[in-house]
């Protein structure tokens, strides 16, 4: 590969396997460091949840509320609608604004009689 | 006093009477070719933020061209430029040089050479960008990786025409579907070409919804088309957060000349998600992206002169940036389809043709044909993790190709 302005049709094609292979080498190596990171964030969060419970449950004379569900933003209420209605509406809704589902938060979806 | 000779001359020195002289051909059909591009940017709405703003630059790059013949009026002089570049010049490199004789676009265009206005533009998409999708599942990073193919094979397509090492690598990264990235890559490798390849990569990147869907179809079965993925799961705050400084550390560990891109998108991202510079983060996504764009719009359009445009390789341009396109399209879906079967069947592969980058332009067209296979199905979160994986994809291999070709340029 002596000449890199004037490149050899060999030399262009081992270029071009080359560089692909990088750029999956470079994605897949973030993808193991991602998949690290999350699972050591969820370890931890799991721990970070399991710790409180253990130290208030004697004194806790209020009911615990139960943890939302993944990504849940918190309570949703529901009047005469179908669980699986108002999740249809939610991603309707968040395709027609064109913002992300976990950037929005629903209070309630009441059906209009 | 001489009347006649009065008209005449005020007749030579006008703009007009270049129309007549060596070349000014070029130049108006350069100027047809702005009104044609202002009509596809204002009439049928193609990236009009950046078409409007390219093609009035190249309009007054090429009027400039007429009313500079007697003077030196000219908004923007290529002259300068092929001083700057030309290592046997005593202006070699010299910033001096162009600031003192420099026209108004010239001056806005020091800012594509060095680099800032496309490091800029990333800034603000990464304040844009939501990466919370490629958290929740971090196997589409492959996804983007496999819809960087197209820019290696009009890479090797360029080398078959003709073309040098740095001009070939400079079209091939159109097939990332990154204006930013294009420029950048161009600016440092190929700058002759800047204008052609910056029109082919915003024109495809208009057209994804008319270049995408056919080869979606071609390259998946009414089955693969029809399946529902199961919700993401919810990302923390704190994985967001770190998620922005891992990914420039690594990244530039790994390819130091992805570091402007890299870099910069990844501020813009921390920006967004650290929770205590909303300010900074509004700034890039708004303030500084919009300022941005108009300097880097008009300075890649005032590149567009007759001379250098209207020329055979500018047609096998337009074409490899389509076979560029196609190609890193395919190779997303193949992807996807590869992942379907790896998965038992519970990924949509439609979402690997995102991975070419264009946020969120290909992720909502993965949406659209999504839905009319299976009107249930809620594709665009899935997609945006591929999309923005592309993303920083195209970015790697705009720095593998700066490293290769890199020392060639100098």
């Amino acid at each position: 590969m002596n000449d890199l302005v004037n490149l050899a049709i060999g030399d262009a094609a081992l270029i071009g396997v080359l560089g692909y292979l990088v750029v999956f080498l470079g994605l897949v190596l973030l993808m193991i460091v991602v998949i690290i990171l999350t699972k050591v964030m969820i370890a931890k969060a799991g721990k970070a949840a399991a710790v409180p419970v253990a130290e208030t449950a004697p004194v806790a004379e209020v009911p615990v509320k139960a943890a939302p569900a993944p990504g849940s933003a918190g309570d949703l209420k529901l009047y005469d609608t179908d669980p699986k209605d108002a999740a249809m509406i939610m991603a309707i809704v968040a395709d027609s604004l064109g913002k992300p589902i976990n950037e929005l938060r629903f209070k309630s979806i009441k059906e209009v009689k | 006093m001489d009347i006649l000779a009065t008209l005449q001359k005020l007749a030579l020195e006008s703009g007009f009477a270049g129309f007549f002289m060596d070349g000014g051909w070029k130049n108006l059909i350069m100027i047809v070719i702005a009104f044609v591009l202002l009509y596809l940017g204002i009439v049928k709405k193609f990236e009009p933020l950046l078409l409007c703003g390219i093609a009035f630059g190249c309009l007054l790059a090429n009027l400039s061209y007429f009313i500079s013949l007697g003077g030196s009026n000219a908004l923007y002089h290529p002259e300068l430029w092929s001083e700057f570049l030309d290592a046997s010049s005593p202006y070699y490199h010299s910033y001096g040089h162009i600031m003192q004789h420099c026209g108004l676009l010239d001056f806005f265009y020091i800012g594509v050479k060095a680099g800032i206005y496309p490091s800029l533009i990333f800034m603000g998409v990464g304040a844009m960008t939501d990466f919370g999708p490629l958290l929740s599942n971090p196997k589409s990073l492959l996804l983007g990786a496999a819809a960087q193919l197209g820019v290696f094979v009009a890479f090797f397509g360029a080398i078959l025409l003709g073309f040098t090492g740095p001009q070939a690598a400079s079209i091939g990264i159109i097939g990332g579907a990154d204006g930013p990235t294009a420029i950048y890559l161009t600016t440092k490798l190929a700058p002759e070409l800047l204008g052609p390849i910056a029109i082919a990569a915003y024109s495809y990147m208009a057209l994804i919804p008319l270049i995408q869907p056919p080869l979606m179809k071609l390259c998946t079965t009414k089955e693969m088309r029809e399946v529902k993925m199961v919700q993401t799961r919810e990302v923390s705050k704190t994985e967001k957060i770190i998620f922005p400084i891992v990914v420039a550390s690594f990244v530039i560990l790994l390819l130091p000349s992805t570091a402007p891109l890299i870099g910069c998108l990844m501020l813009g991202n921390l920006f967004r998600e650290c929770g205590v510079t909303d300010r900074l983060s509004d700034t890039a996504q708004n303030a500084l992206m919009n300022i941005v764009t108009i300097f880097l719009a008009t300075s890649v359009g005032a590149t567009m002169i007759g001379d250098t445009f209207l020329q055979l390789k500018t047609i096998y341009i337009i074409i490899l940036g389509l076979v560029a396109f196609s190609i890193s399209t395919v190779g997303g879906l193949f992807g996807g389809v590869i992942m379907y079967y790896a998965s038992g069947k519970k990924i949509n592969p439609l979402i690997g043709s995102a991975g070419v980058s264009a946020v969120p332009m290909a992720a909502r067209v993965s949406q659209d044909v999504g839905r009319r296979y299976n009107k249930s199905n809620y594709l665009l979160m899935h997609a945006m993790g591929p999309n923005v994986a592309g993303v920083i994809g195209s970015a790697i291999a705009a720095g593998f190709l700066l490293s290769v070709f890199g020392g060639v340029i100098g």
